[in-house]
C-alpha cells in the first residue's frame, strides 16, 4: 500500500466511525479501467464542429459525430455512414444510399433528410463545399429515408473525398432540427451519430469534456483505420481534461493521475521517456509545416523579387532548431508547400530552397526589388511557442539581408485580428506573420487555404497568381493518380515561383501515454476507437 | 453605524459602475478579435467578417455598452461568446474551487503569519527573528509558479502523498477536496503568510514599546498574555488592513496557482477568456472580482469598531 492509498484509507476508516460524508466515492477497478483520462491539444471552447472550426474541436467531434466517408490511412476515402453511391448521368448526379441501423443519440433513426441538412449547412463553411454549391444544380435533398442526390451542372470527381476528408469543418452528421442552424450561429444541442455521447451537463468549458459509449452505435466490418473501418469503443467513458501547463500535465502523467497526453512539450520528453510507466512516441506521421507569411498587398513584398530575396536567404534548418531542437527525427528541410511521404508530394520548383543561403545575392535582389528600408512589420505571437520562435529567426533573417524590423511582439489573438486587415502596415496592416499548418491539410490542394492565389478571396496576405490557381484546378479535375501528382508538382512549382508564402521546414511532435494504455495510433487526429486500459 | 453601513453599500454602486465602463472600454480598445478566433485558422477573411457580424461584434461602441448595462441591471451577465452558455452558469461552475482555495489559504496564511510575526517581533534580533525574516523576503521573491512546481514535485511526484493537480468538489468528500487543495494553497499562501508575518513583526515591535505593556509586565503578566492579549489585540487594526488589502494578491496569485495545478476556478477561466476575447466572460469575472474586493473591504473597515472601540462611524 503506498501513502496515497494509505491515506485514502484512513479516510475510509473516517467515514466508517462516525464522519459521514468525509470520505471520497472511488471508482472500481472495473469502471477505472474503462475510463480514459486524456488531456487534449487546447481547450475544447464550444462543441459546433461547423461553426468553429479549431482542430480540437473537429478532433472530439469525431468521437460524437459520424461521417458519410472517412479518410483511412492510406488517405483514401472509404465508405462509413454511406452503404452504396452512384454516379450518372455523366458524372454530374450522385446518388448515396445510408447503411441501415444508424441512430443519432436520442435515438431516432438517422433519415436522408438529417443527412441533406448537415451537408447543406456544412458546404456553406467548407472551402469544397462551396466548390460543390457553386456547380450545384440544385441543394443536396432526399430522396427517400435512405437514399439522397446531388444534382451538379458539371462532374466533381473529388466528391468523395469532400466528404470524408479530416481538414476542417468535417462534413458531420447531425439531426436535421440541429443542421437547419445558420452555419453562422452555434447548434445548441449535441445530439451526435457517432460511436460516443457528448455529455452536456459534465462539460466545464476550460476544465472538462466527459464522452460516454453510445451502445446503439453499429461500427462497420472492416478493420478500422483512421477515420474509416469499425469504430468500436472499448472505452465507457473519456474524460477529456484541459491542462493549460504542461509541467503539470507532464507530472499528471507520470504519477497516474491522467492516461494519454495528447501533445507534450519537446523540452519535457526526455523526463516521461525516464518514466518507465511512460510511452512516448511520434503523434502524428503526417507532422505539421511551419509557415511564413507575406502580404502580398503592399510594399517591398507586393514585388515578387523581394520574397525570392527573402527565399534566397532562408534557412530552413534554423527555423527547425529554433522550433523543435537538435532531434534530427523530428524535423526535415522541405522545398516543397506539401506533406512530405504522401503519394502526392512533389519538390518541382523547390531548389530556391535549397542548398546553402546566399546572403548577397538576396540583398542584391532586394535592393532590385526597390526595398527602400521601410520598417518591416512582423507579428509575433508570444503565446504559441513555434510561432515565437519562428518570429525570432525572422528577425535575423530580415536583418541579414538589411531590413528593418518592426517586431510587434503580441499575443495570438491579436495576430488573429490584425492579420485580417488590409491597411498599410504602418496603419494598423502588417507585412509578416507566421502560422503553422497541419501536416494532413496539406496532402493535397483540397483544403489547402493557404496554397491558394486568387487575391482577395484568397488566404491572409491575398496572393495573386494564375498559375498557382491553373494547377490547382487541374488537380480538381484530374481523373487519376498520376495527372494529380503533374498537377500538384505544377502548383508547387507555380507557388515557389510565385513566393505564395514560404514554408520553413517539416517537423512532427510528440504524444505521450502510459503503458496500461493499449492501441493508441499515429495519427493526425486522436483515435479512441479500439485503445483500451488493461 | 447602520447608517454609515448603508452609506458604504450605496458608495459602491458608482464604484462598479466606473469599473463596469473602464472593462467595457478597455476590452473594447483592445486588439484581439473572438470571430477570428471561432473561425480557426483556416478560415477565409468573409467567414470571420461574418461571424463577427453575427455575434454583434461590428455594431457601435455606445450600442453595446448600454444593451450590456441594461441587462447587467436586470442581474444577466450575458452569454458567452464561444461556449454559448451564460456567464453566470460558467462563473457558477467554477466558484466552488476558487473559493475554496482562497478560504484554505486565508486559514492556512493568518494561522501560520500571524504566530511567525508574533514570535519574530518577542525574539527580535535573534536567529528565530531573522529566519522569519529571510522566509519572508523568501516569500515575497520567489513567484507562486515556483513554489507550485517544488511543492508538486517533493509532495506529489516523489513522497506521492497528494494529486499533482485537479479539484475534487466538497460534495465527494472532505477529504479529496483537501487533499487536492493543501498544495495550492501552500504555493498561493507563501507570498501572503510572508506579506502578513512582517506586517505582525512590524505592528507588534511598535507595541511592545508602548506603556502599557510595559505596566503589564510591571504587573507580573505572563509572556503568552502580554504578546497575545496585550500586545496582539492592539496591534490587529493594521494587521487586518493588510489582510484585506491580501486578498487582491490571492485574486491574482489564484489566476496562476488554478492554472499550475489545472484546478478549474474563475482564475483560469478568466485567463482563457482574455486569450480568446471572451468578452462578456471577462466582463462578468472582473466586474464579480471587484465586487468581492468592494466587500471585502467593507467588512474590514467594520471590523475596525470590533479591534478598536475607539473607532466610530
Amino acid at each position: 500500500m503506498d501513502r496515497r492509498n494509505f491515506l485514502k484509507a484512513t479516510a475510509g476508516v473516517a467515514a466508517l466511525t462516525g464522519t459521514a460524508g468525509v470520505s471520497a466515492p472511488a471508482l472500481s477497478q472495473g469502471a477505472a479501467a474503462r475510463t480514459l483520462r486524456f488531456v487534449p491539444q487546447a481547450n475544447l471552447a464550444n462543441f459546433d464542429p461547423i461553426w468553429g472550426t479549431q482542430y480540437v474541436v473537429r478532433n472530439a467531434a469525431c468521437l460524437v459525430w459520424d461521417t458519410l466517408y472517412g479518410f483511412d490511412d492510406k488517405l483514401e476515402p472509404k465508405r462509413q455512414m454511406v452503404e452504396s453511391e452512384e454516379l450518372t448521368d455523366g458524372g454530374k448526379t450522385w446518388t448515396f444510399k445510408l447503411r441501415e441501423g444508424l441512430r443519432f443519440h436520442d435515438g431516432e433513426a438517422v433519415r436522408a433528410q438529417d443527412v441533406a441538412a448537415s451537408l447543406n449547412r456544412w458546404a456553406v463553411r467548407d472551402g469544397m463545399g462551396q466548390m460543390i454549391r457553386a456547380i450545384q444544380e440544385e441543394p443536396v435533398s432526399a430522396v427517400d429515408d435512405r437514399t439522397f442526390r446531388w444534382r451538379l451542372k458539371s462532374p466533381y470527381p473529388k466528391m468523395l473525398v469532400a466528404l470524408g476528408k479530416n481538414n476542417t469543418p468535417m462534413a458531420f452528421i447531425m439531426p436535421e432540427r440541429l443542421a437547419r442552424t445558420d452555419p453562422f450561429q452555434q447548434v445548441s444541442e449535441f445530439v451526435g451519430s457517432g460511436p460516443m455521447r457528448f455529455v452536456r451537463n459534465e462539460w466545464v468549458p476550460g476544465a472538462k469534456a466527459v464522452f460516454t459509449k453510445f451502445d446503439q452505435y453499429v461500427p462497420r466490418n472492416e478493420p478500422v483505420s483512421w477515420l474509416a473501418g469499425g469504430k468500436r469503443m472499448n472505452l465507457d467513458r473519456i474524460e477529456w481534461i484541459i491542462m493549460p501547463d504542461p509541467a503539470t500535465a507532464s507530472a499528471a502523467l507520470m504519477n497516474g493521475e491522467i492516461d494519454w497526453w495528447e501533445s507534450p512539450l519537446t523540452d519535457l520528453i526526455p523526463s516521461l521517456r525516464r518514466n518507465r510507466n511512460v510511452q512516448v512516441d511520434i503523434q502524428d506521421p503526417l507532422g505539421n509545416i511551419g509557415a511564413f507569411r507575406f502580404n502580398h498587398l503592399h510594399a517591398p513584398f507586393n514585388d515578387v523579387r523581394a520574397r525570392r530575396a527573402v527565399a534566397m536567404a532562408l534557412s530552413q534548418e534554423d527555423y527547425m532548431r529554433a522550433v523543435v531542437g537538435d532531434d534530427r527525427s523530428l524535423w526535415q528541410t522541405l522545398p516543397s508547400f506539401f506533406t512530405p511521404g504522401t503519394p502526392l508530394y512533389s519538390e518541382a520548383g523547390g531548389d530556391i530552397l535549397k542548398g546553402p543561403r546566399n546572403i548577397d545575392a538576396a540583398r542584391r535582389l532586394l535592393a532590385e526589388s526597390g526595398y527602400n528600408g521601410q520598417p518591416i512589420t512582423v507579428l509575433v505571437a508570444q503565446d504559441q511557442a513555434p510561432l515565437k520562435a519562428m518570429g525570432e529567426v525572422t528577425n535575423a533573417l530580415l536583418s541579414s539581408i538589411g531590413m528593418r524590423v518592426d517586431f510587434v511582439a503580441t499575443d495570438w489573438g491579436t495576430v488573429g485580428q490584425r492579420r485580417a486587415s488590409k491597411s498599410l502596415p504602418g496603419q494598423g496592416g502588417w507585412h509578416i506573420f507566421h502560422t503553422w499548418h497541419a501536416g494532413a491539410d496539406c496532402t493535397n490542394p483540397a483544403a489547402y487555404l493557404a496554397l491558394r492565389a486568387h487575391g482577395d478571396g484568397a488566404w491572409f496576405g491575398w496572393p495573386t497568381d494564375n498559375a498557382v490557381e491553373a494547377a490547382r484546378n487541374k488537380w480538381f479535375d484530374a481523373p487519376n493518380l498520376d495527372a494529380e501528382k503533374a498537377a500538384v508538382a505544377e502548383m508547387n512549382s507555380a507557388a515557389m515561383s510565385h513566393v505564395t508564402y514560404l514554408p520553413t521546414g517539416f517537423y512532427k511532435v510528440f504524444q505521450a501515454w502510459r503503458r496500461n494504455v493499449l492501441g493508441v495510433i499515429g495519427a493526425p487526429i486522436p483515435f479512441f476507437w479500439n485503445v483500451s486500459k488493461s | 453605524m447602520f447608517a454609515y453601513i448603508v452609506r458604504r453599500v450605496l458608495a459602491t454602486i458608482p464604484v462598479m459602475a466606473f469599473v463596469a465602463l473602464f472593462v467595457f472600454s478597455l476590452l473594447y480598445v483592445a486588439p484581439g478579435d473572438p470571430a477570428a478566433v471561432i473561425a480557426g485558422d483556416q478560415a477565409t477573411p468573409e467567414d470571420v467578417e461574418r461571424i463577427r457580424a453575427s455575434l454583434g461584434l461590428d455594431r457601435p461602441f455606445l450600442i453595446r455598452f448600454g444593451e450590456w448595462v441594461w441587462r447587467i441591471l436586470q442581474g444577466d451577465l450575458g452569454v458567452s461568446i464561444f461556449t454559448n452558455l451564460p456567464v453566470s452558469t460558467m462563473i457558477q461552475q467554477r466558484i466552488e474551487p476558487t473559493l475554496s482555495l482562497m478560504i484554505i489559504t486565508l486559514i492556512l496564511a493568518v494561522s501560520v503569519a500571524i504566530p511567525m510575526g508574533v514570535i519574530a517581533a518577542w525574539q527580535q534580533g535573534t536567529t528565530i527573528d531573522r529566519t522569519v525574516m529571510g522566509f519572508a523576503v523568501l516569500g515575497f521573491s520567489v513567484p507562486v509558479f515556483v513554489v507550485g512546481y517544488v511543492l508538486a514535485y517533493i509532495f506529489a511526484l516523489e513522497l506521492d502523498w497528494v494529486p499533482v493537480q485537479g479539484y475534487t468538489p466538497l460534495k465527494q468528500g472532505f477529504f479529496p477536496w483537501f487533499q487536492n487543495l493543501i498544495l495550492p494553497a501552500v504555493a498561493l499562501g507563501t507570498v501572503y503568510i510572508a506579506l502578513i508575518a512582517r506586517i505582525t513583526r512590524a505592528t507588534m515591535l511598535e507595541v511592545l514599546q508602548q506603556d502599557y505593556i510595559r505596566t503589564a509586565r510591571a504587573k507580573g503578566a505572563g509572556q503568552r498574555n502580554i504578546l497575545f492579549l496585550h500586545a496582539l489585540k492592539n496591534a490587529a487594526v493594521p494587521i487586518v488592513t493588510v489582510i484585506g488589502i491580501g486578498i487582491a494578491l490571492l485574486i491574482g496569485g489564484a489566476v496562476v496557482t488554478e492554472s499550475v495545478f489545472a484546478i478549474p476556478g474563475l482564475g483560469r477561466l478568466t485567463v482563457d477568456a482574455i486569450l480568446r476575447r471572451d468578452y462578456p466572460v471577462i466582463q462578468g469575472v472582473v466586474l464579480l472580482f471587484s465586487f468581492v474586493y468592494v466587500l471585502v473591504n467593507l467588512m474590514i473597515d467594520l471590523l475596525y469598531t470590533i479591534l478598536d472601540p475607539r473607532i466610530r462611524y
